[in-house]
């Protein structure tokens, strides 16, 4: 698949302070990709960047097939449209109106057509005679993001799109976003929401100042956290080095609750084994369980979120470790 | 039409709504210019048909002097706001992320302006000189109405708005608060009407010659500074608070 996005060694100074630092990465065509870190990470000055708004100190970039210089900024505007975290409507204009100013200046064609279909696809076709004053909070993030949806482009920069919405209004964004994916747009999301990022993304990056890590969610869960089997027994066993040393496939085990490490001790006991391939290992585990009597509560995979692995690389980072 | 020529309508349409829907704007560019009739009209209606030659001319002078400052203060009122505004309100971000162009930016901001500005600018110098000529004693009528300044006001008056639009948009795309671009605005309008007033005052001696070449010379730096504010506009220092480094507008 063709990239949608390049970017090498993107780096943005203001003032002598490094807003982002040699970042590099690609974004395949149709993909989704998320863009996360903490509030002022740097995510916003990357879209500026990559949205021709504001000139990078060093580096380079490839948006839609196209390089990014001063000569071609306006061919990427062209094929690009960018959803700032404000919605950035005229208060005093009608939905319909702010949608028509912004095709004029795309100078599409069949104007009424396009905006027509914008507004339908967010839901917002029996509003568009509403002024933008008056639409709550969600309905302007809508309005905003057909707006974005007018020049048909190639690839949408949605920068925290569902900052400072209500959990209903913010379902809907994100599954407006979602059916963008199914038109096969590449989107570009910045968020530091990591359910969101989780649930819609193909691919994210972490980044703060500089990028941490970049892959699927998956990969960076396994890339940064070892398998486990978290292994709950109905009492404390008495001596669980004799049942999980040894054991093919586990590596290392230990004792998660009081309970556990107190052979004496009342209550269900939860371990934590540290295991090569846990659908291979479990099965193993469950005997050698049975086998010395142990009363098995639950033996399952231990997950790790995205926000694990957010929270994660974000401490490595801030005590200076490397990135990943 | 081409796609320049467009863009620059869209703005210009886009701008006119927004002005007919905020109170504060018609309200603005209503008051000041009746303001500027009253207050002329009145005193040239009070001269009465005994006064001196000498009375008469300074008061016609200054009564002809007023309707100037219709075409200096309402654009500084509209161009201050025009670039800060859409920075305070959030939507010029999205505007600069559009394949519009600083130049067609500008100039449908200014056109904007100028079609409202002039024309109610030309509304109240018909009106008053319509009043003067029919309202006032024979003698003030016929003083105003052959007084020089009165084809000199048609002139400038499109002269002395486009000044104050381009002074008042190139502080708005420098200034960081509403408020503080419309008082320096009013300030950078004052040059050329200072001028005039020295003009109309007699105390420099005006001529036709003086005032051609003056109207030339406004006429120029009208039509040359969409060029000039575009350069002051800095789309990154407006979006992140920083100058720009190269890429941006």
């Amino acid at each position: 698949m063709s990239a949608a996005i390049e970017v090498s060694h993107l780096t943005k100074q203001f003032a002598g302070r490094t807003a982002v630092s040699d970042v590099s990465f690609s974004v395949a065509s149709g993909e989704v990709f998320g863009f996360l870190g903490p509030n002022g990470a740097g995510k916003t000055t990357t879209v500026r960047i990559l949205g021709t708004l504001i000139a990078p100190t060093a580096g380079s970039a490839l948006i839609a097939g196209i390089p990014l210089t001063r000569a071609t900024a306006g061919q990427i505007r062209q094929r690009i449209s960018i959803m700032p975290e404000a919605p950035g409507l005229y208060q005093r204009l009608t939905v319909a109106e702010n949608l028509e100013f912004f095709a004029r200046l795309y100078g599409l064609p069949q104007r009424q057509a396009r905006i027509g279909e914008a507004l339908a696809a967010v839901g917002l076709a029996d509003r568009a005679s509403d002024p933008c004053g008056s639409l709550s909070k969600g309905l302007r993030q809508r309005a905003a993001l057909a707006r974005t949806l007018l020049n048909d482009p190639a690839v949408m920069f949605l920068d925290e799109p569902t900052s400072g919405l209500d959990p209903a209004a913010a379902h809907e964004v994100l599954g407006l976003i979602g059916a963008l994916r199914d038109r096969g747009v590449t989107v570009f999301l910045t968020t530091h929401r990591l359910d969101e990022a989780q649930r819609l993304c193909d691919r994210v990056a972490i980044m703060n100042t500089s990028l941490l890590s970049i892959g699927r969610p998956d990969e960076l869960r396994h890339a940064l956290f070892s398998r486990s089997l978290a292994v709950t027994i109905a009492a404390p066993l008495a001596k669980p080095g004799e049942i999980f040393d040894g054991l093919p496939g586990v590596e290392s085990w230990q004792a998660v609750n009081p309970a556990a490490s107190d052979p004496a001790g009342a209550g269900p006991a939860d371990y934590l084994l540290t295991v090569a391939d846990p659908a291979r290992v479990a099965p193993v585990v469950t005997r050698a369980l049975v086998h010395a009597d142990a009363d098995v509560v639950s033996i399952t995979e231990s997950r790790h979120t995205l926000e694990d692995v957010y929270l994660q690389l974000i401490d490595d980072k801030n005590k200076g470790g490397q990135p990943r | 039409m081409n796609e320049s020529a467009s863009r620059i309508g869209a703005v210009v349409r886009k701008e006119l709504t927004e002005f007919r829907r905020n109170r504060f704007i018609i309200v603005t560019t209503a008051i000041v210019p009746l303001v500027f009739l009253i207050s002329p009209t009145a005193s040239i209606l009070a001269i009465k048909a005994t006064a001196s030659s000498a009375v008469l001319t300074r008061r016609v002078d200054t009564s002809l002097f007023f309707p100037l400052l219709i075409p200096v203060v309402v654009p500084t009122i509209l161009s201050a706001f025009s670039v800060i505004g859409e920075r305070e309100q959030g939507t010029l971000e999205p505007v600069l992320t559009t394949p519009v162009s600083t130049v067609e930016l500008l100039a449908g901001k200014a056109a904007a302006i100028f079609l409202p500005a002039v024309s109610v600018a030309y509304l109240i110098f018909g009106i008053f000189v319509a009043i003067v000529r029919f309202g006032a004693t024979a003698a003030v009528g016929t003083a105003a109405w052959n007084a020089p300044q009165l084809p000199a006001e048609v002139i400038f008056i499109p002269l002395l708005a486009g000044w104050s639009i381009w002074v008042g948009l190139a502080i708005s795309a420098r200034a960081s608060d509403t408020r503080v671009a419309q008082q320096l605005s009013l300030l950078g309008s004052l040059p050329p009407l200072a001028l005039i007033a020295l003009l109309s005052f007699n105390v420099i001696t005006p001529s036709l010659g003086l005032a051609a070449v003056f109207a030339a010379v406004l006429l120029v730096i009208d039509c040359a500074a969409c060029f000039v504010v575009a350069q002051l506009f800095n789309g990154e220092r407006l979006i992140t608070g920083h100058k720009a480094t190269g890429l941006a507008r």
